[in-house]
């Protein structure tokens, strides 16, 4: 979210407020100048995660799991059937995992390429703010008093929470406070072994969020990962674990609309869910991590791996996101539906202008028997790009009576860019029914002229329709991350015309 | 305020206008008739600013400024409206999100300040009841699954609402019963003033029985080849156009 976020939005991160700014002052003095130096060794090895685990004093059985995934992704490969492009990433760089990771330094906000500015200037953020995101020297002072400044509002929240028994944490204090409940969790969604960039986070994971809501328990608030300074820390190997035991429900937003720059390109995230009977999870994402510039220089690789399991009766999960940062996006947010009658939701809009490359989907894997999956899919391309829809749902032999409802629609804008949509369809039970629909379109010179015609110049044209062509996803995101992400929209798509 | 002068333009290299000239003042509504493909659409584009259009000669100006050199928006801005033939649809769009983005791109043009929540629905209430709308319809996407004569409808809504200072209406009146026929030519009367002008584009005089122009054109390929009173228009009902026959 950006600067224009209520306070509630941000402080629902607060318990990790504290942390920040521990973590900052231990990052500038000890490790930042020196450790880093000596102690960090270039490319990944053993060493190399048993530094990290100890860093963080975790617990043995911490560092052996960690040792264990990092033996078996040795042994894998970089998955290659992804419709993208992917210049070669050298796992061997220390750039890109080296636990503290220090933004480039800017002298001041003149020397940041000017259309990141010009994007921040949009979306209202405060000077002080641009500075920090921006990574310009001495702005963290002001990062870390902000910090201060809402570890009093925020301490309200946590009482809040508290009170209600949601256990809401940063993993790594969640590894010392409840060791049980995260050894028992993590990993049980998505394995270790599951694929490269997760089996990767296994063994290097930096931090990121538990969130436990017990049973009956409907979380007060909506929960945020954002936080402006903490999001510095936690990118690049982010790992999150929520779980909504019985009856339980909680909203969870996840992301930024501020576009952040970043020295690591890679980023590799694990996000566990687990919904237990009549328990609900609602994970929203706006992700607009850096896209390179306009000539494709530069920008994010995300390679994401989100897993929800649906493990009791009556269970439900609904994945919204909003994508249009990262030059290269891999993701596919997925529902195991294994409790009876669970239901997986997944609402997405990928936007992808000049070269960015997006492969992104769903995977609905259904189990128990009248089992619903519904998959809303909104594609947008302009400039160069490449925008690809990969969808899985598999009907398993006791999913009786399961449904699905699958709408894939790609917009073009512009004749250089392109729209795929692959869907795979696996029905081992003949009572399951699976329906697909999908449609490509232009954005039409009649529609375009008709909105200028009214008044609105070119580009706000072309956002207003393309809102309008993704509505229905974005109208399942809470009220403000709605408003943020329709502004988003039509900043991504600057420069897509004329 | 609008001055065109001999005005040529190609569409994909075929010459649709071959040497326009009109002359609009405050307080006219000037009535273009012709036969089909004659150029009338056309011209209603080219004052609009769509794309596809080479005008190869001659000029349009607003008020003293030069129509052609502006884009789409910018001509709104200036107090252009182009009530189309056939209205677009855009789904997920409201109508009124629709116009009341408009309203607002149009006054931030301006100079102005944007309009009010509130200013803005006891407009919309006002002008949608007078037209015969439906509340509920303006929160469904722009004309999505509108009848031909509700599109209609919406187009003089709009025009109710954004307040130009020139309507060009292209067969505003096309597909309208009788009483929506009334109902939008009350919404045209309404609008005019002293200081506003109408170019009305119809091929039927029943538009121009409740909307009295005080000028009618007969467009035929791509010229003006005759303009008279209302009395043109009476006469043009009864002998269609067998004598501007090229
Ligand atoms: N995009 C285009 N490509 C090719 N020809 C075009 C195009 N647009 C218009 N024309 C041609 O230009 C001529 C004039 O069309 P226009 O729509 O202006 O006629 P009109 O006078 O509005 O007719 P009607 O009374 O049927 O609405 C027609 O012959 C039409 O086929
Ligand atoms: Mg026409």
């Amino acid at each position: 979210m950006s600067a224009g976020s209520s306070a509630a939005a941000r402080e629902g991160r607060n318990p990790e407020a504290a942390a920040a700014v521990e973590a900052l002052s231990s990052y500038r003095w000890g490790f930042t100048s020196a450790i880093e130096q000596e102690l960090a060794p270039r490319g990944l090895t053993e060493e190399t995660v048993r530094y990290i685990s100890a860093r963080k004093g975790e617990p043995e059985w911490m560092l052996e799991w960690r040792l264990k995934a990092f033996r078996i992704w040795q042994t894998m490969a970089e998955p290659q059937w992804a419709k993208l492009s992917i210049p070669p990433i050298d796992y061997q760089d220390a750039h890109y995992y080296a636990a503290p990771r220090v933004k480039p330094s800017l002298k001041s906000l003149d020397e940041l390429d000017p259309e990141i500015r010009r994007t921040y200037e949009k979306l209202g953020i405060p000077l002080e703010e641009q500075k920090v995101l921006a990574g310009v020297e001495g702005a963290r002072r002001v990062a870390v008093d902000a910090v201060f400044d809402s570890v009093s509002v925020a301490t309200t929240f946590r009482e809040e929470l508290r009170k209600a028994g949601v256990i809401f944490l940063s993993i790594s204090e969640a590894i010392r406070e409840h060791p049980e409940l995260v050894r028992r969790h993590l990993g049980s969604v998505v394995p270790v072994r599951d694929n490269f960039f997760a089996c990767l986070n296994s063994a290097v994971f930096s931090d990121g969020t538990f969130v436990l809501v017990p049973k009956g328990v409907r979380c007060p608030m909506e929960l945020s990962t954002y936080f402006r300074i903490n999001a510095e820390n936690t990118g690049q190997f982010e790992r999150t674990l929520i779980i909504a035991e019985e009856g339980a429900y909680v909203s969870y937003l996840e992301g930024c609309t501020a576009p952040m720059r970043d020295e690591n390109q890679l980023h590799a995230a694990v996000v566990e869910l687990i919904a237990e009977a009549d328990a609900e999870i609602k994970y929203s994402t706006v992700q607009n991590w850096y896209p390179g510039n306009s000539e494709g220089k530069g920008g994010i690789y995300n390679f994401v791996t989100k897993r929800a399991l649906c493990r009791g009766a009556r269970s439900k999960v609904s994945w919204t996101q909003v994508e249009t940062g990262s030059a290269i996006t891999w993701k596919y947010p997925s529902c195991i539906l294994q409790g009876e009658e669970s239901v997986g939701e997944f609402y997405s809009v990928a936007v992808t202008n000049n070269f960015q490359q997006a492969d992104t989907g769903t995977k609905m894997i259904h189990l128990g028997a009248r089992t619903r999956s519904r998959i809303i899919s909104k594609g947008i391309s302009a400039g160069r790009s490449n925008n690809s829809y990969r969808g899985l749902v598999r009907m398993g032999p006791s999913a009786t009576g399961a449904r699905n409802f699958t709408q894939c629609d790609s917009l073009l804008i512009g004749d250089r860019c392109g729209a795929h949509t692959i869907p795979y369809i696996e029905v081992k039970n003949p009572s399951a029914q699976v329906e697909h629909e999908a449609t490509t379109s232009r954005i039409s010179e009649d529609q375009k002229f008709y909105a200028m015609s009214r008044g609105l110049p070119e580009e706000d044209a072309i956002a207003l329709i393309v809102n309008g062509f993704c509505r229905e996803v974005l109208q399942t995101l809470p009220m403000e991350f709605a408003v943020e992400a329709q502004k988003l929209l039509g900043i991504s798509l600057e420069g897509s015309v004329g | 305020m609008l001055e065109i002068a001999s005005l040529h333009v190609t569409v994909d290299g075929r010459e649709i206008l071959r040497g326009l000239t009109l002359s609009v003042l405050p307080g006219e509504v000037h009535a273009i008739m012709g036969p089909n493909g004659a150029g009338k659409s056309t011209l209603a584009h080219v004052l609009a600013g769509r794309e596809g259009y080479d005008v190869t000669e001659g000029t349009a100006r607003l008020d003293g400024a030069d129509l052609l050199a502006m884009s789409p928006d910018a001509r709104a801005a200036a107090g252009l409206f182009l009530g189309l033939q056939y209205p677009v649809e855009i789904p997920g769009v409201s109508n009124l999100l629709f116009l009341r983005t408009a309203l607002n791109a149009q006054r931030r043009a301006r100079g102005e300040p944007e309009i009010s929540g509130a200013d803005f629905m006891a407009r919309v209430r006002a002008e949608a009841r007078a037209l015969g709308l439906d509340l509920e319809m303006l929160k469904r996407g722009v004309n999505v699954g509108f009848s031909g004569g509700e599109k209609k409808r919406n187009e003089a809504f709009q025009l109710a609402m954004l307040q130009p200072r020139l309507a060009i209406l292209d067969e505003s009146d096309s597909g309208l019963d009788i009483d929506a026929l009334k109902v939008v030519a009350a919404a045209i009367n309404r609008f005019m003033s002293p200081d506003r002008a109408v170019l009305l584009i119809t091929h039927y005089q029943r538009l121009l029985d409740h909307v009295r122009p005080t000028h009618v054109h007969v467009l035929v390929d791509g010229r003006i080849v005759e303009s008279g009173g209302p009395e043109l228009a009476l006469r043009l009902e009864q002998e269609g156009y067998e004598r501007h026959a090229a």
